[in-house]
This record gives structure tokens, C-alpha cells and sequence, in this order.
């Protein structure tokens, strides 16, 4: 699950951070700190369908699984394992 | 309406007239019908006239009856007759039909205490030979622009910063706080400007430059009132309506005087349908009308445009706007502006202008400053809804009333992320005491734009706290104590009508072909008005602009008035990184210009370029947009400003009028 997390990481580092990752930890919350924008969630979903091979449903969709790197690597892991 | 510059100098004699003429040459946009200027042992005035009252005779500067005042005066009194009259009857004796005359007897009647007679949009200059000292006054919302820069003894002043710069001595850099200021709030604060050491006269405000120093005064300000929730019982909304209904008309009705004919925005939203239909059918029935259209048709308005001007039957032209007009334009519409911006909406109105100009208008009537004052804005309902919300944070229902305040972002697939959206509003949903409730949210999203700021500029600017500290301690005492829709729109007004609406898209885009912008809502009897209606007759419910729209009901469609609100919006990445490149962008944004200005940090700017360049920029997101936009003008205005001042051969006037020196009128040929 290292790998994940770690791709995760790369991803929001690189697309929404640019580069600096400065004070993003792994229980940092991207709405509260404002990593994400209210219209910026859409590319994190559209990552994760392309590079997991998974399909996101719309009620999917809450900060419960994509707040959070922890979050998001938790929500996949569920994913994948069903 | 015109464009003015000078310079007062108390330490030393000095030859001004080549510099007043490169000042005048760098704004003549603002004024090429005639150029004057007037030089005394003192001080030098300088004006670019774009002729609009007394067409032969208004050539300015312009005297009292002994020449020991002259003024430099750019806008417009619109109340200039009555006082004339008055004047008239004290025994002042008149020379021309103009205006700015008015405004040199006035001032020997009543000197500085003449801003209070005066309903108009105006910064002027105004030499007192006798006392030697110069007064610097600016409308009351600061419609009109006037900088200035001060060192010793000497002032240097000018409609817009360019004209300072034909000064060699003036430094040229930008201002690290403010640049932090405008990455927060999306415009520089109070009286400061993206320039450093320079500063403008604030809206509402005079200043007196004597031998005894440089010093402002504020002789008008924006003031609610402690108002209630409850309806009022002692006034019925319909003494209300009618009382705005005859301010508006009379508003409009003294923005008609002019020796030219004066046109109208007609943008299809409610507040320029409005004016332009109490024009049509009080005034001026040959009404001629203008707007813009966007072939991307999430910001285009077309169809409501139709029906307004098939409503009052207008002649009508219309621009319709392209990403590649946006993009190529954005370097002069940024020399214009002389300012960075976020947003790429001052380029259609650029391309408007000169529609008008083409013509053969040069003034327009617009429906400006109605959001403000009668609440019109998404913003104070996001307000009203987090409000709400916050007294029952659990509550399903209660933020779902966000998606009708912004189907945009809400809209197509976006909108299967509501939960997630929701996420995003309710951040800071508990600090409802906080004085700028109203504003956090925007000001904390748009923060993390400082976050591309080179490590050096980052040590510069203070924190995003101090920024709310600064902005908190300039407001009204009895702030707190005013209805949570007045405090919002307080703040809206404050930071952001003058300095950016009326300047960024108003004055400059206007200004740049010679186009003179007038506001019936911004009459300070109607702004003034505004503030005394109680707040539910401004937002009633999540009915914006409530009072506006009773008054409008009958008199245009209602299609117009029941429409949902469309904030003015235009494209923005795909202007600069469609499929037809455009080049400046590739050489502003490159890793070694970023690295020259040093405002930015490279590595972060170039991978926002490379996530600008897929799928031509349509995956940013609106903070990465408005990060792309900010960067990209600021980099304009370094380049511009600072680096290649200027970029162009100044063009000097070849006929200038000179007074003062021996008192009679010369001529400078070229």
C-alpha cells in the first residue's frame, strides 16, 4: 500500500501543490487547508479512475474518501480488494 | 473627461516644461482633442483634453478672474449649472460654458469646503498662486483616477502611473505587500498602488500640498446604519421604490448633459436594461446602445441582449469577443490598468470601448455600482447561506442552498462532487463574529496564490492574518453593530469598486479610446440612498437587488428582471494557451524571465505552464486560472513598467497651449 500512498502523494504534490510539499502530511485535509478548490476534486477523481483502473461512483464522492492522502489510500484499498 | 499631470516643486526653480509634455504624451488616450499646460515658478499643470462640454471654448487649464487660480480637471460636475447660476449671482464672472470653471469660483468661495456642493466623478488640480499650494481632489467612490508621489518639497501627480514615470527621477519598482494585497483580495488596498512610493488619493478624499507638507482629508464616507432583520413598519416598500425610482431618473437625467451625444452598455442584465430604459423613454428616444457577446457560450448573454434592445428599440451595436481578442490584447489592456489582475475580464471591455469609439460616441452611460449598493453579488448570499448553515452545521438541507448561488461550479460532472463541495464551503462555516465573514472564504482560497511567489518575495509580505488584521482596523467603529448584509457590502464596496471595478474595468478600459464612462447608480444621492433602505428591500431572502427590481418592473421585460444572475465572466486560460499560440506568453512565462523579475518561483510556474498547455488549459481549476492570469499580468506590467519603460516612443502633443509663463496663452509648435 506504500507504493499507493506514495503515488498519491506524487500526484497531489505535482498537480496541486507544484512541486512543494511543504506541510503535507498524510492527514492533512485538502478542503480545510486548501490543496483542492471547489473545482479542482474532479482531476484527483479523474487520476485515481485512469491510473487504478477503478470506477468512481458519484456517491463516492465525499471528503470521507478523498479528503486526505490517508483517505484516499484507505478508499482505494477497499476499492481494489472488492 | 481628460487626462492630468503636474508637478509642484517648493525647493528649487526647475525647467518642467519638456517633462509636463511627455507626462501629457503618455496619457493622451485619455484626452487627444487638445493639449495645455501652465508653468509658474512653482508649479507646472498639464491636461490632455478629450472635449465633451463647451467644445470651442473649454481648452484647459483654466482661471478665476485674476489668474490666481488655475485647475487641470478631469470628469465631469454634473450639477454644474445650478451652480453656475449661483456663482453667477455671487458676482464671479464667467469666460467659458465649462464646468471646471465652476470649479475655480468655487473654490474661491468656499476653498476646500467646496467637495460637499458637488454631485459629479472628477480628480482635479487646483494651483492657488496667492497661498502657493495646490489641492488634489477625487470624486466620492473614486470613479476617476489620480496618483501622485512625493519626496521632499517636490510632488509629482498624474491621472495614471505611466505619466509619473516620464519623471526619470520617480523610482520604478513594484511593491511587495501590495502584490501579497492583490493575490489575497484581488486588488491593492486603500490608497496604495502595485508600485512602490506610489500612492493615490483615495475616493472621498482631498489633499493639500503646501510648503508646510503633504496632507489628506476625507470630506465624504460610506456609512450603513444599525439596521434590523425585521420589515419596517413605519415606511411601506412602496415609498421606498418610488423615492429610488425619481432618484435614478434624475441621476440619469444630469448624466445626459453633454455638447455630444451619449450612448449606453446595454449588457442584458437587469441595472444597464434599467438606466437605458429611463433614457429611451424620458430623455433621449434615439437612444444608441452597445455590448459584448462571447462566442464561448458560458459567458455569452446574447439572447437577453435581444430582448432588451427589441424592448426598447434601440440602435444597437454589439462586439463579439473571441479567446484569441482576449489573448492578444491582454498586454495593452494591461499597460492600461497598470495594475495585476486575476481575472481577464477587463480585455472585452477594452474591445467595447473601441467599438464605441468607432462610433463616434465618447460617452456612455453604464449600469456600474448597482451590485454594490443594492446587492447584487453572489457573494452576500454565500453570506446569508453560510450563515444559515453555520446555526445548524448538521443540517442536509441547509447547504444544498449553496448550488443555486453557483450552478456553474456546480454544474456537469463537477456536480457529482457536491458533498466534496459542500466540503469546500463549510470551511470557517463557525466564525460568523469574524468582522469579514462575508469575504474570508474568498480571501483564504485566493491566498494560496502567494504560494508561487519566489522565497524572496514570500519574506517580504506578512502573513494572510496580518492581511485580515490590516483590513479589519480600518473599518468603522460601529462596524459590528451593522445588519451582516451592510457589513458585507461595506467591505465589497471598500476594497473593491473603486480599485478595481471602476479602475481596472471602468475608467482604464474606457479610457484607453478615449470613451467616458457615467454611472447613474454611483450619484452619491443614490449610493447614499442605498444605505438607508432597509435590509430586506436590498436582499430579500436570497432575492438579490429586491428594491432595484420593484423599481424596474413595468418599465423593462421581465425576462430581464426574473432572469437568474450571470456575474460577468469572461474566458480565461484557453485566451493564452489555446490552439493558436500566442508568443509574449511563451516569453513571459519561460524559466529565465520568471527567474529575471523574481517575483515567482520558476519551478512552480513551469509546471503550472505545462498543466496549462494539456487539453489548452481547460483542466485548471478557477484558483489555477486565477493563479495563470495574476502571474501572467504581473509579468506584463514588470515588463512594461520596469523593465522596457517605455515600450513604445513617446508621443508629445504637437500643438500644447502654454499659460503662466508671462500670462498670456503661447504656443508650442512642433
Amino acid at each position: 500500500m506504500n507504493e499507493t500512498k506514495e503515488k498519491i502523494k506524487t500526484f497531489i504534490v505535482e498537480n496541486f501543490l507544484f512541486g512543494s510539499e511543504d506541510g503535507l502530511g498524510d492527514d492533512t485535509s485538502f478542503l480545510e487547508d486548501g490543496i483542492i478548490d471547489s473545482t479542482g476534486i474532479l482531476e484527483l477523481v479523474t487520476f485515481l479512475e485512469e491510473e487504478f483502473s477503478i470506477s468512481v461512483e458519484d456517491e463516492e464522492l465525499v471528503p470521507e474518501n478523498l479528503d486526505s492522502i490517508n483517505n484516499v489510500t484507505a478508499f482505494l484499498e477497499r476499492k481494489i480488494t472488492v | 473627461m481628460c487626462g492630468i499631470a503636474g508637478i509642484i516643486n517648493y525647493n528649487h526653480a526647475e525647467d518642467m516644461q519638456g517633462t509636463l509634455c511627455r507626462m501629457i504624451g503618455l496619457i493622451r488616450h485619455r484626452g487627444p482633442d487638445a493639449s495645455g499646460i501652465f508653468i509658474s515658478p512653482n508649479a507646472g499643470l498639464a491636461h490632455a483634453r478629450l472635449s465633451i462640454i463647451d467644445l470651442s471654448g473649454g481648452d484647459q487649464p483654466i482661471h478665476n478672474e485674476d489668474r490666481s487660480v488655475w485647475i487641470v480637471f478631469n470628469g465631469e460636475i454634473f450639477n454644474y449649472p445650478e451652480l453656475r447660476e449661483d456663482l453667477v449671482a455671487r458676482g464671479h464672472r464667467f469666460y467659458t460654458q465649462t464646468d471646471t470653471e465652476v470649479l475655480v469660483h468655487l473654490y474661491e468661495e468656499h476653498g476646500s469646503e467646496m467637495f460637499n456642493d458637488l454631485n459629479g466623478q472628477f480628480a482635479f488640480a487646483l494651483w492657488d498662486q496667492k497661498k502657493e499650494a495646490l489641492l488634489l481632489g477625487r470624486d466620492r467612490v473614486g470613479i476617476r483616477p489620480l496618483f501622485y508621489y512625493q519626496n521632499n518639497g517636490r510632488l509629482v501627480f498624474g491621472s495614471e502611473v505611466k505619466a509619473l514615470f516620464a519623471d526619470p527621477t520617480i523610482p520604478r519598482k513594484l511593491d511587495s505587500q501590495t502584490l501579497s494585497d492583490i493575490f489575497t483580495c484581488w486588488t491593492p488596498v486603500g490608497s496604495s498602488t502595485p508600485f512602490g512610493d506610489i500612492y493615490q488619493v483615495p475616493p472621498g478624499h482631498y489633499a493639500r500640498f503646501s510648503k508646510k507638507g503633504f496632507r489628506t482629508h476625507r470630506y465624504w464616507k460610506l456609512s450603513f446604519n444599525s439596521q434590523s432583520d425585521e420589515y419596517p413598519s413605519e415606511r411601506p416598500l412602496l415609498e421606498w421604490t418610488e423615492e429610488l425610482n425619481h432618484l435614478l431618473r434624475d441621476a440619469a437625467r444630469i448624466r445626459l448633459r453633454a455638447d455630444v451625444p451619449v450612448g449606453a452598455y446595454l449588457s442584458g442584465g437587469l441595472d444597464s436594461t434599467y438606466t437605458s430604459a429611463l433614457v429611451k423613454r424620458n430623455f433621449n428616444n434615439l437612444l444608441r446602445t452597445f455590448s459584448v457577446s462571447f462566442t464561448d457560450s458560458r459567458f455569452d448573454e446574447t439572447p437577453f441582449q435581444e430582448i432588451a434592445v427589441n424592448a426598447l428599440e434601440t440602435e444597437h451595436r454589439d462586439i463579439r469577443c473571441a479567446e484569441k481578442d482576449i489573448g492578444e490584447a491582454f498586454p495593452q489592456v494591461i499597460w492600461h490598468t497598470e495594475v495585476p489582475v486575476l481575472r481577464t475580464a477587463p480585455a472585452p471591455l477594452y474591445h467595447l470601448s473601441k467599438l464605441v469609439r468607432e462610433n463616434n460616441f465618447k460617452v456612455v452611460l453604464t449600469g456600474e455600482g448597482a451590485d454594490e449598493i443594492f446587492a447584487g453579488y453572489n457573494i452576500f448570499k454565500e453570506d446569508r447561506v453560510r450563515r444559515f448553515w453555520a446555526r445548524n452545521p448538521d443540517s442536509r438541507m441547509r447547504p444544498m442552498l449553496l448550488e443555486r448561488l453557483y450552478p456553474y461550479v456546480f454544474a456537469q460532472q463537477n456536480g457529482k462532487a457536491k458533498a466534496f463541495l459542500e466540503g469546500f464551503f463549510r470551511k470557517s462555516l463557525s466564525e460568523t463574529n469574524s468582522p469579514v465573514y462575508s469575504h474570508l472564504l474568498r480571501w483564504q482560497n485566493t491566498a494560496h496564490l502567494r504560494g508561487f511567489f519566489s522565497d524572496d518575495l514570500q519574506k517580504e509580505t506578512g502573513t494572510q492574518e496580518e492581511f485580515f488584521d490590516r483590513f479589519v482596523s480600518t473599518l468603522p467603529a460601529d462596524f459590528m453593530s451593522w445588519h451582516p448584509l451592510s457589513r458585507a457590502q461595506f467591505t465589497e464596496i471598500n476594497l473593491f469598486l473603486s480599485n478595481y471595478l471602476l479602475s481596472s474595468q471602468g475608467d482604464r478600459m474606457a479610457m484607453a479610446n478615449a470613451v467616458e464612462g457615467r454611472y447613474p447608480f454611483l450619484d452619491h444621492r443614490v449610493v447614499e440612498f442605498a444605505t438607508r433602505v432597509p435590509p430586506c428591500y436590498r436582499m430579500n431572502g436570497l432575492k438579490e437587488k429586491f428594491i432595484l427590481k420593484q423599481a424596474a418592473r413595468g418599465l423593462i421585460p421581465a425576462e430581464v428582471i426574473d432572469r437568474p444572475k450571470q456575474p460577468y465572466r469572461a474566458p480565461i486560460s484557453k485566451c493564452f494557451f489555446g490552439n493558436q499560440p500566442v508568443d509574449y506568453v511563451e516569453d513571459l512565462l519561460s524559466e529565465s524571465a520568471i527567474k529575471r523579475s523574481g517575483y515567482f518561483d520558476n519551478k512552480k510556474v513551469s509546471r503550472l505552464v505545462m498543466k496549462c498547455r494539456k487539453k489548452e488549459g481547460q483542466i485548471l481549476s478557477e484558483r489555477e486560472n486565477m493563479a495563470m492570469v495574476g502571474i501572467l499580468s504581473t509579468q506584463l506590467l514588470d515588463h512594461q513598467f520596469i523593465q522596457n519603460f517605455p515600450t513604445h516612443p513617446i508621443q508629445e502633443p504637437d500643438d500644447v497651449k502654454i499659460f503662466g509663463k508671462g500670462q498670456e496663452a503661447g504656443k508650442l509648435g512642433r
